[in-house]
């Protein structure tokens, strides 16, 4: 068992050993692909090619600081987080310069700016203004600046949603009166679908800027350098405009004529892809298009869910050891370890594990964070099944095996535990059903794994139930072996054969 | 056979009265029990028993149910920790003393030692049911004793022969009946060279057509001169096949002698009320 432990910890060492250094001509920046247009998102045309205006922006800055830009992907509530594990630089996907965001990191100057946006369904002509919602229900993201003018606004049934996809769709289906959105989704999300309006002007005021440690001065200093020349020189504008979100208050900002009258070539590009009707034969060709993409997912999943599920059954199996037999004190601490790890969140575990450790030292790969979050919270689970494995073995086998002269720890491994671990395959195979599952979490630790892939395809082509459909079959899919193998195990442990005693 | 036990019981005799320290030497007791008290919770389940084996003996222990007589067999080999009192078996002592504290690891490795001397069988059989008959014999020789495999299988199959087991080896207990179960419980604890065999109620589980294959194997040991100490409810064979009777109520023994005389004329009127139920 040591030994075998021993292997686990020296496996994991070497994952950790790779550093992850920028190369110094590199600008490694970070979003979320799945936040959609226009940030990034996937490009209907070639789901694996990720587009939007911050990508044109970086690649425009990049020219001017004579860099490489490399993209990172990682879950957007992990973005600022992940900043002090200097696996990126700069964090994009619409990162709002606000007081409470400017006391954890620095910003570099905004890049854009714009306000929020006031959406109904087409025929409501009731609200014109955020003064004609008073009364009514309206949607809006949650903890966003849109939130905070609804709050204020008082005697309005504020309504938040995780993505403002879900508002429109709640529009539509007559749940909402309205919704109040960041403009740039109005426009891309809202605009193009012939049952909702924008009505009225910006709202508010929303600055966006690049998220950096406050440690990296000379690199925020040159990336400010950059934007000021893209300023001056128009590329800037000439991107925002192509991306149709050129608007009063970045004219203001930066002193330029209010109106643009340059081309919207990648909206327009975006709506008609938005506006095809597609046949049937090419629904099913886009489908054959998705599986590289869905299998390299589920690669991500399998594996992580393999190696964190036998870092789980051997770990759970030396806690249900150490509780049942150990002495006091360390069956106390295997319980405490047992309460503990099973009553707290696993995102929340993952969280500190990734972007909690460093702040002590202790920074690992996203793949070793997340097999040791899994794996460690998993074991608490296979530690309850061991135990009520090993209660379940008669006493009277313990008390033979002693009678005949053996200690307790080879009565443990010859009599008890084969036993014991013959009874938990069936539960055991449950666990890893659902670990399997429960692998999506770790997208917040920046891995793409299905669910991550399934959750970008599906915000790019608005394709919840072909995909989801997919998506539902490759899990299937995945656990099925597993299950023939805890069947072909059980057999092989004998279940049939039951004490009698 | 006959005049070796006729030799023990005069040796019996020596003990239990008028003492012959030059007869004692020369037998000594294989198993000697002093002062043993055990206690769950507030009860005092034995108040004190003294005890002894002679080696070859088949000593019977009979008594009413919750006398006792279990809870003072698996205390012989430790499985039951005693609160006072002292167990010599072939040379090896487990005592503990309530003026004396000992750890229960103390307590466990003096038990452990014992243990090598002593074979056990339990009522219920206790056969491994992830392991064949052959494994079952198998596993103590080559994990406590680390006998090379061969070694260890040549004495398994001897030892199933000699049970009457030699064609299920590779069976699984529970394909077996109560009493070919049991036989296999015999052959696994024989194959440790035991001195002593403790048996707790060995037949109670059979079937009545199968007790008589359990006791004929037994009676086999004791002929070869093994020293055997069963808890029985089987009064027959207890009358038939013992060297010596021991009768327990409510933890302590009220009399022990030879078959005869317990079975014939018992002195207490205790002993004399429960053996009515099964004359």
């Amino acid at each position: 068992m040591k030994r075998f432990l021993f292997l686990i910890w020296c496996a994991l060492g070497c994952m950790t050993a790779q550093p992850i250094q920028a190369a110094d001509k590199e600008l490694r920046w970070a979003g979320d692909a799945e936040g959609g247009a226009p940030y990034e998102f996937g490009d209907p045309a070639d789901p694996a090619k990720i587009i939007g205006f911050e990508v044109d922006l970086m690649q425009a800055l990049v020219q001017h600081m004579g860099r490489r830009a490399v993209f990172v992907q990682n879950e957007w509530s992990g973005l600022i987080p992940g900043l002090p594990r200097d696996e990126y630089s700069i964090a994009l996907g619409g990162q709002e310069i606000t007081p409470d965001h400017e006391a954890v990191v620095a910003f570099t100057r905004p890049y854009f700016i714009t306000g929020t946006q006031l959406v109904v369904g087409r025929y409501n002509e009731s609200i014109k203004t955020l003064a004609d919602c008073k009364g009514k229900s309206i949607g809006c993201l949650k903890e966003s600046t849109a939130t905070e003018i609804l709050r204020a606004q008082g005697n309005i049934n504020v309504v938040t949603y995780d993505d403002e996809i879900n508002a429109f769709s709640d529009i539509v289906n007559g749940r909402l009166d309205g919704a109040l959105v960041d403009a740039p989704v109005a426009v891309y999300y809202a605009d193009i679908n012939p049952k909702l309006q924008s009505v009225g002007g910006l709202i508010g005021r929303i600055e966006y800027g690049g998220a950096m440690r406050t440690s990296d001065v000379a690199l925020r200093q040159e990336i400010n350098t950059a934007l000021d020349a893209m300023i001056k020189d128009g590329e800037l504008r000439r991107i925002l405009t192509d991306w149709k979100l050129w608007n009063p208050l970045v004219a203001e900002a930066i002193g330029q004529p209010a109106t643009s009258e340059g081309p919207t070539a990648a909206y327009d590009r975006w709506e008609v892809q938005q506006r095809a009707h597609l046949t049937l034969m090419d629904q099913l060709w886009r489908y054959m298009g998705f599986i590289p993409m869905l299998a390299e997912g589920a690669w991500v999943t399998l594996w992580l869910s393999v190696v964190s599920m036998a870092v789980a059954v051997v770990l759970g199996m030396i806690i249900a050891l150490l509780r049942m037999y150990g002495s006091p004190p360390v069956a106390w601490l295997a319980g405490i370890y047992v309460e503990v790890i099973r009553g707290t969140p696993l995102l929340i575990q993952l969280f500190i594990i990734f972007y909690g450790l460093p702040n002590i030292g202790l920074k690992l790969s996203p793949f070793v964070a997340a097999v040791i979050g899994l794996g460690c919270n998993y074991a608490a689970y296979e530690a309850e099944n061991y135990r009520a494995g090993l209660t379940a073995v008669p006493r009277g086998q313990m008390e033979a095996a002693k009678a005949l002269g053996m200690r307790r720890r080879d009565a443990l491994r010859y009599v008890i535990v084969p036993q014991a671990f013959r009874m938990v395959i069936p539960p055991v195979t449950n666990d890893f059903i659902s670990l399997l599952k429960d692998s999506s979490l770790v997208s917040v630790i920046t891995m793409v794994e299905l669910t991550k892939v399934y959750s970008q395809l599906a915000q790019t082509y608005f394709d919840y139930l072909g995909l989801g459909i997919m998506v539902a079959a490759m899990y299937l899919l995945l656990g099925i072996p597993f299950v023939r193998l805890a069947n072909w195990t059980e057999k092989q442990f004998g279940t049939d054969i039951v004490s009698k005693t | 056979m006959k005049r070796a036990r006729n030799f023990q019981k005069e040796n019996r005799a020596l003990f239990h009265g008028l003492v012959s320290f030059t007869a004692m030497e020369q037998e000594c007791p294989l198993v000697e029990v002093k002062g043993l008290v055990k206690r769950f919770g507030s009860i005092t389940v034995l108040k004190g028993v003294d005890f002894k084996a002679l080696k070859g003996e088949l000593i019977s222990i009979i008594g009413p149910s919750g006398c006792g007589k279990s809870t003072f067999l698996r205390c012989l080999n430790g499985l039951e920790v005693m609160d006072e009192g002292a167990v010599t078996l072939a040379g090896n002592t487990m005592q503990r003393s309530t003026s004396v504290s000992q750890s229960d690891g103390d307590f466990e490795r003096q038990a452990h030692l014992i243990r090598s001397g002593v074979g056990m069988v339990f009522q219920s059989f206790n056969l491994f049911p992830h392991k064949t008959i052959l494994e079952n014999v198998m596993l103590a020789p080559l994990v406590v004793n680390r006998e090379p495999f061969e070694k260890a299988e040549a004495n398994a199959q001897r030892l199933l022969a000699k049970v009457g087991l030699k064609d299920f080896a590779d069976r699984y207990p529970t394909r077996m009946s109560g009493g070919q179960q049991q036989r296999a419980a015999i052959a696994r604890a024989l194959a440790m060279s035991p001195k002593v065999m403790l048996y707790d109620e060995p037949t109670s589980a059979l079937d009545p057509q199968l007790v008589d294959e359990v006791l004929r194997v037994m009676r086999d040991l004791n002929e070869e001169g093994m020293t055997q100490i069963v808890v029985t409810h089987e009064m027959r064979f207890a009358k038939d096949a013992s060297d010596y009777i021991v009768y327990m109520e409510d933890g302590e023994i009220i009399e022990s002698s030879d078959e005869d005389e317990i079975f014939v004329n018992p002195k207490d009127e205790r002993t004399r009320k429960f053996l009515q139920k099964f004359m």
